[in-house]
């Protein structure tokens, strides 16, 4: 036995401690919940009972990919733009983009509510009478904002490592400016997207707050459903099944995603 | 021979230092044209301009007599071999090459037929699917060249390619560019800061230093009439002397008039005068025509390479012949081994050999400031 493997395994314990008390522990509890019932029986009726909630599923998917989908178009460009900057600049740059990342996400979302609602800033610095507040652009909205970031760092870190003499290449062989970007700079960063897109996706589908202040309590998200059913003892087996469910269709989109990424890795991976 | 390329009184400077002053070149068609100079003396932002990824600050430039100065890389009829190759790591061989060809819609039987043509070119038969990441240096090498020579440039800039090359892979490299230079019959721009390389693959050789061209001539132009100090000292091995020009072909240096073959300079005009440490005959004290002693010997394989002593001033002499430490030997100059050059910016400079580099004498001198030294640098 090599020497070594003792002080690695040992290394590795606080880290095994933490996981299996906080990870793999509360999601046995989940599982556990999801198949039986209050009685602690064993069941499939909560799973059964899913379809009901088919709408919110559908509802909650949609509006997180239609906001990791606009952060892409925003945050994509951004980090192109803060990348190419001077390099003596970008710290700045890219502390501008993440500035919101460092206040909480509650008074952010709250500080847009005061904003965006009826009687709220816009309203009155326009004179409009808009009814943003509660609808699911709102929500949308919101999403976008408080997830710009997660998708603007990785995508700016892949492509702040991309060797600018390959981007030159590309325009001495003959590529414009919007050819470099299609056949080398979007390649080059997919895997800085996938990273993004995972990133604004799972918090996207998983909020609750984020529905519940700017949706206006006019329609639920998955992460609000599952939150009422835990509020109510009686219901804790529905929400672990409402659980369940979400964590699958998380892990498998990732896996879609990283099989994106690994595509990538056949041809030719990124340093 | 017409030219192809035309510098007319380019200068750049970046953050208010300049790298380029007021530089005018014509470079030949067909020809192998090297920018030779140490880092930082502005021979890559040459290059650089030529391909359009800087832009000059002032002056123009052309190509096949149209101006190009404000066209962009993609425009230009020229193609470039970058330093670290640049290949596109999400493409493999065969699409590397290619890429030049998809972007101008060449059907995909010519694409097909081109690249396997300049695979074989560049001796990389069979390599089309194999991944770039994973291919040595002198493989890759192949393959930025291929990738540039497809698209049948009139003019093909090199920055530095085979710097990252062991010695022995360079030297076959640089017969085989010379080689590929010679078929084809694209004018090369080749940029590098190792002048055995420039030597012995150029037609012409561009000397640069301090963001002006030194010197430009052939490869034996440049090593036996050097222009000045800097070039005589960067260009192989050279004894670089104070002297003065009695009249012409009588010329006085280290304490002893010597006869010469140069004229044309004032009377008692200083000058610089270079001896090759070759062209020193070492002989009997007796018979010398300056006598010294000898401080150092080096063996260097083909010759013995000697340091001697005159007035303080350090020789290298590079002979045949053993010859011991402390000896007092004299030395023997003929008169076509003497080259005179005029008094230059970089006069005093170079040429004595109590060290071999400038940059030995900075390192113990405490009052040069090494960032200052480093900003200088074109080459990141």
């Amino acid at each position: 036995m090599k020497a070594k493997s003792f002080f690695s395994r040992a290394a590795a314990a606080p880290h095994i401690v933490w996981s299996v008390m906080f990870i793999v522990a509360p999601l046995l509890f989940v599982l556990y919940y999801a198949l039986t019932d209050p009685n602690g029986a064993f069941t499939l009726s909560n799973i059964a009972a899913l379809p009901e909630y088919g709408g919110t599923f559908f509802l909650s998917i949609s509006l997180s990919l239609i906001a990791t989908i606009i952060c892409i178009l925003i945050g994509y460009p951004m980090a192109y733009f803060i990348s190419r900057a001077k390099p003596s600049r970008q710290p700045l740059l890219l502390m501008a983009a993440l500035v919101p990342m460092w206040i909480n996400l509650l008074i952010r979302t709250f500080s847009m509510m005061a904003i965006l609602d009826d009687g709220g800033l816009i309203n009155t610095l326009l004179g409009t009478n808009l009814h943003i507040v509660g609808t699911k652009g709102a929500v949308i909205f919101g999403m976008v904002y408080d997830f710009l970031p997660y998708m603007i760092l990785p995508i700016y870190t892949v492509m702040s490592k991309m060797d600018k003499r390959v981007l030159e290449a590309a325009s001495d062989l003959g590529c414009n400016h919007f050819e470099v970007l299609l056949r080398v700079v979007l390649p080059l960063t997919r895997s800085g997207i996938v990273s993004g897109v995972t990133m604004v996706f799972v918090p996207s589908i998983s909020t609750f707050y984020i529905s519940q202040k700017l949706g206006g309590g006019t329609f639920e998200l998955l992460g609000d459903t599952i939150e009422r059913q835990f509020a109510n003892p009686d219901t804790y087996n529905v929400g672990a099944a409402i659980s369940l469910v979400m964590m699958v269709l998380i892990l498998l989109s990732m896996a879609i995603m990283n099989k994106f990424a690994d595509e990538d890795a056949e041809g030719g991976m990124l340093p | 021979m017409n030219k192809i390329i035309e510098l007319r009184g380019v200068s750049k400077s970046f953050d208010g230092e300049t790298v380029l002053d007021n530089i005018t070149l014509e470079i030949k068609d067909k020809e192998f044209v090297t920018l030779l100079g140490p880092s930082g003396c502005g021979k890559t932002t040459t290059l650089r301009l030529i391909g359009g990824f800087e832009t000059a600050d002032e002056g123009q430039i052309f190509f096949d007599g149209q101006e190009i100065s404000d066209l962009p890389p993609y425009k230009r009829n020229v193609n470039t071999v970058f330093q670290k190759y640049a290949l596109f790591p999400h493409l493999n061989v065969f699409e590397n090459i290619a890429f030049g060809l998809r972007l101008a819609k060449v059907p995909n039987d010519e694409v097909t037929e081109r690249v396997k043509e300049m695979l074989a070119l560049v001796s990389l038969k069979g390599f089309e699917k194999k991944n770039v990441n994973l291919l040595s240096g002198g493989q890759q090498q192949r393959v930025a060249i291929a990738r540039a020579l497809i698209n049948k440039p009139r003019v093909l800039l090199l920055d530095e390619p085979l710097g990252a090359l062991d010695l022995k892979l360079r030297k076959d490299m640089q017969a085989e560019l010379k080689k590929i230079q010679q078929a084809t019959g694209i004018t090369f721009i080749y940029v590098t800061h190792d002048q055995e390389e420039a030597l012995s693959m150029s037609d012409t050789v561009v000397v640069m230093q301090n963001g002006k061209i030194q010197q430009i001539g052939t490869p034996t132009d440049i090593y036996n009439e050097p222009q000045n100090a800097f070039v005589a000292d960067f260009i192989g091995e050279s004894n670089i002397l104070d002297g003065v020009m009695l009249s012409d072909r009588r010329v006085h240096f280290a304490g002893h008039v010597f006869e010469c073959v140069d004229g044309g300079f004032s009377k008692n005009e200083p000058v610089d005068v270079v001896v090759r440490p070759e062209d020193v005959d070492v002989v009997l004290p007796e018979n010398g025509m300056l006598r010294c002693t000898v401080t150092s010997v080096t063996f260097k394989g083909v010759h013995w390479e000697i340091i001697v002593d005159i007035d303080g001033f350090k020789w290298m002499i590079q002979t045949t012949d053993y010859v011991a430490p402390q000896a007092e030997i004299g030395l023997y100059i003929e008169p076509d081994a003497i080259h005179i050059m005029k008094k230059s910016e970089f006069s005093g400079q170079f040429g004595d050999y109590s060290t071999f580099s400038a940059e030995m004498d900075e390192l113990s001198n405490p009052d040069i400031d090494e960032t200052e030294e480093a900003a200088g640098s074109d080459e990141s």
